[in-house]
């Protein structure tokens, strides 16, 4: 039997800013079987999608496919002309992008955009797509199959909307389907059930899939062969039991010690006999117009009270919309808290940042998750760093320079680098410059908001051996918010579970206690394993957890 | 070809590119600006004496634009019409956009009251008609050079607000500005550093397009009498008094006119076309 992919020696070129071609795929040979999943791994900037993105003949804007071949179903999508390749895509090759919210006009009813493909190609009458749609809906266990196709984009969760996307893409009947990291974005608890839905229904039609990941976990569940790539060029290819128990390269070896962070390295926490650092009592806060009662329309936080010791670190971990980034924001000043009291280093904070005195702003910094968006794009490193040493400290000059100099070498950044912008840096460069920032300001306390939640796990385990050494030097301490366990669990002392807005428990990691709120149970089950057979094996729990 | 390579050496050894339209643009504004800078040196004649028996005469040696309805020479009154044109319209501009990009900035900062005060405020300055308000003032006060150039200024301060608010609000919502605030800095701080190099690109797009505004409204407002005042005259006066001539295709009414649209044209070319710095990452 022939393969349904066959890629032979392909190779990508990309242009640079002065006109100069770059290879960025370094010949790529791969074949994929029909109802064959082939998961392609590796860190931001390996060439992952670029690979994937061949599939469709398609390359980015200023990259162009400059050598090899790729046969999809006998044709070579390489060679063919733009029309003929339009002709096969969405009906023999799809596409699942990693943002489904970003996919969908906002302005046309989802089932419109579901059956777009159909009516592009003319391949049946609306009315029997929409027949078809309805079942797709079925079979990827979205609620109200029948009247969510009527919705808009902004009325369905995340979630649902990831597997809208994919319906979208299975309408055509392709034999091949390509998933462009589609769970990355989604919470733990999301994430399983849309990979449930995708497993059963790929299975079932026998698509040839390729899964463009950085998490090893999830790959583990879904895929049946793994391609490693790295820097263009592929590191190694094998089944899944092959590159998890047994890999060969020196980066396989990476990204799976990635997977099991270094929970050991933390001591048990200082005696608490000195006062806590940050106390926080019967804290609320909230969005909209004040109410009657003195209270916002719509609560995220309700009476949250917490500890933070000296030297210590409090991981705050939920879903989205649990609160936990308010109560951060509510804890810094930017949404002024509407009730209750914080207490910082001994002495009362004011609830709004604007009423703070300059010295408590310096001791308490926050760090945001999107460093792309957390950076002034139109500044060097330099000014960006500069300016908290300049305002608070008075620092100018050649002891600025210095001190530049320092802050880099902290966050092992290179000191070349503090003359480019932030467009120039990659994702984890950018959040040691972000972090980098705050460290400047020489804080007592960080607030930590999702900061790794961007970065692939490499890269994000490497910045959290960077906070713990840091931590170390400078006697620091973390507020570290999260949708993500693993990372919660290698770094904090004490851990409270958010859940619409209150904290339902605290566990102590150190003292290897069990969660016991069910809420708590069925986040701490549904973080993926590297157990290939863990999403089959997993209990509904987390469905009963759901429908109550 | 030749042009082609040593654009590209200059490119490779200032780390700019530089566009062969954003050259030709610069070179016609340079030209200009020129001009008007030593006009009273290189005027032929005075811009008031009759020269010419017979008006609107063609282009001849001597006369190299022709003459006007009065049988004036042209190339002298085009040349020092080039200054009240380029300088008022300049300093209008300038005036314009550099207060209305601070007042924009500032709202979209300081939100709420302050605001809401300010926009309510230009929109009803917006409401009235440039041309009358622009009459209005000229019967009220007077035409002088001061008077022209606040007035228009005023007139385009406006837009010049909307334009800059509306890219501020954008920015406005990012995190680096809630960075920013949070570190406690001041509101000349906010706008100066954070938020005006990253809408620096469109506001200059936006000046140069208000230049075209304010050269073609001081064009029209001396057209109907209300600007330059006899014998000195700007570009637009200088159509106005000659149309006359339109039907014998004197150069006296073509000139001018051509002289308006290199200007406009050339600054609105080199707006979009200003040298871009090559960052190559990987070349580094």
């Amino acid at each position: 039997m022939t393969n349904l992919v066959e890629i032979r020696g392909l190779t990508v070129e990309a242009t640079t800013d002065s006109g100069r071609w770059i290879q960025i795929l370094k010949g790529i040979d791969l074949d994929i079987a029909a109802g064959e999943t082939v998961a392609f791994i590796g860190e931001s900037g390996s060439g992952k999608t670029t690979a994937a993105m061949t599939l469709l003949g398609y390359a980015r804007p200023g990259c162009r496919i400059s050598g090899g071949t790729v046969r999809v179903d006998g044709r070579d999508m390489a060679s063919l002309s733009e029309k003929e390749r339009a002709a096969l895509r969405g009906t023999t090759v799809a596409y699942v992008p990693q943002s489904a919210a970003a996919a969908f006009n906002p302005a046309a009813t989802i089932m419109d955009q579901v059956i777009e493909v159909t009516r592009i190609h003319r391949l049946m009458p609306p009315d029997e797509a929409r027949r078809r749609a309805v079942a797709l809906f079925h079979a990827l266990s979205l609620p109200d199959p029948d009247g969510i196709g009527d919705r808009y984009p902004h009325q369905v969760s995340g979630g649902q909307l990831q597997r809208l996307a994919a319906a979208m893409a299975l309408i055509g009947d392709p034999k091949v389907v390509i998933f462009d990291e589609p769970t990355t974005a989604l919470d733990v608890t999301t994430q399983v059930e849309v990979l449930r839905a995708f497993k059963a229904v790929t299975a079932k039609r026998r698509i040839a899939c390729v899964y463009v990941s950085h998490d090893l976990a999830v790959v583990a569940q879904i895929a049946d062969r793994i391609m490693v790539l790295r820097n263009g060029a592929v590191q190694e290819t094998g089944s899944v039991d092959d590159i998890l128990t047994r890999p060969t390269h020196p980066y396989t070896k990476e990204l799976l010690h990635a997977f099991h962070p270094d929970t050991g390295g933390r001591s048990a926490p200082p005696v608490g006999d000195a006062a806590p650092l940050l106390e926080i009592k019967t804290l609320s806060a909230g969005y909209g117009p004040p109410q009657p009662n003195g209270q916002p329309l719509v609560l995220a936080v309700q009476g949250v009270s917490l500890q933070v010791k000296r030297g210590t670190n409090l991981g705050i971990i939920g879903e989205s919309g649990c609160g936990k980034s308010t109560l951060a924001r509510a804890i810094a000043g930017i949404l002024p808290a509407c009730k209750g009291d914080i207490q910082f280093d001994g002495r009362e904070l004011w609830h709004s940042a604007g009423q703070r005195s300059r010295e408590q702003l310096r001791d308490l910094q926050i760090v945001f998750q999107h460093a792309d968006t957390a950076l002034n794009p139109a500044k060097s490193i330099e000014d960006i760093l500069g300016r908290p040493l300049t305002f608070y400290h008075g620092l100018r000059g050649k002891a600025r320079d210095a001190r530049v100099d320092a802050l880099l070498d902290m966050v092992h950044l290179p000191r070349a680098l503090r003359h480019r912008r932030p467009a120039e840096l990659s994702g984890g460069q950018k959040q040691r410059v972000n972090f980098a920032r705050a460290l400047a300001a020489e804080p007592k306390l960080i607030l930590c908001d999702e900061i790794t939640s961007a970065l692939d796990t490499v890269v994000a385990a490497a910045i959290i051996d960077l906070l713990k050494e840091l931590q170390r030097e400078l006697g620091l301490s973390y507020i570290f918010i999260s949708h993500d366990l693993s990372v919660i669990e290698a770094i904090c002392d004490e851990i409270i579970v958010m859940y619409r807005g209150q904290t339902v428990e605290t566990i102590i990691p150190s003292a290897r206690q069990q969660p016991q709120h069910p809420y708590s149970q069925l986040l701490f089950s549904s973080v993926p394993k590297l157990d290939p057979t863990w999403l089959d094996t997993l209990n509904s729990d987390a469905d009963r957890m759901r429908v109550a | 070809m030749k042009t082609h390579s040593s654009i590209g050496t200059f490119a490779a050894w200032s780390g700019y590119r530089i566009n062969p339209v954003g050259l030709v643009s610069v070179s016609v504004v340079l030209f200009w600006a020129l001009v008007a800078l030593f006009a009273p040196h290189i005027t032929p004649h005075s811009v008031g004496e009759m020269i010419d028996a017979d008006y609107f005469g063609p282009m001849r040696p001597g006369l190299w634009l022709g003459s006007d309805y009065l049988g004036r020479d042209m190339l002298s009154r085009l040349i020092l019409g080039a200054r009240y044109t380029v300088g008022i319209s300049l300093a209008a501009v300038f005036i314009a956009c550099f207060t209305g990009v601070v007042l924009g900035m500032t709202s979209a900062v300081l939100r709420g009251p302050v605001d809401m005060v300010v926009s309510r405020l230009l929109d009803a300055l917006n409401s009235i008609p440039s041309k009358l308000f622009g009459l209005m003032v000229v019967a009220a006060v007077g035409s002088s050079i001061p008077v022209l150039i606040l007035t228009l200024s005023i007139i385009y301060v406006p837009g010049a607000y909307r334009f800059s608010r509306a890219l501020a609000v954008n920015i406005d919502t990012m995190d680096f500005i809630m960075v920013a605030r949070i570190r406690g800095e001041k509101l000349p701080y906010l706008i100066a550093s954070e938020i005006l190099p990253n809408i620096i690109g469109p506001v200059l797009a936006d000046l140069g397009l208000r230049f075209v505004f304010i050269v073609l409204l001081l064009s029209g407002l001396s057209f109907l009498g209300l600007g330059v005042q006899p014998p000195y005259a700007d570009w637009g006066a200088l159509v106005r008094e000659n149309i006359g001539g339109l039907p014998f295709a004197a150069p006296a009414v073509i000139v001018p006119s051509l002289a308006i649209a290199t200007l406009t044209i050339s600054v609105n070319l080199l707006i979009d076309n200003l040298p871009q710095k090559i960052r190559d990452r990987s070349a580094s």
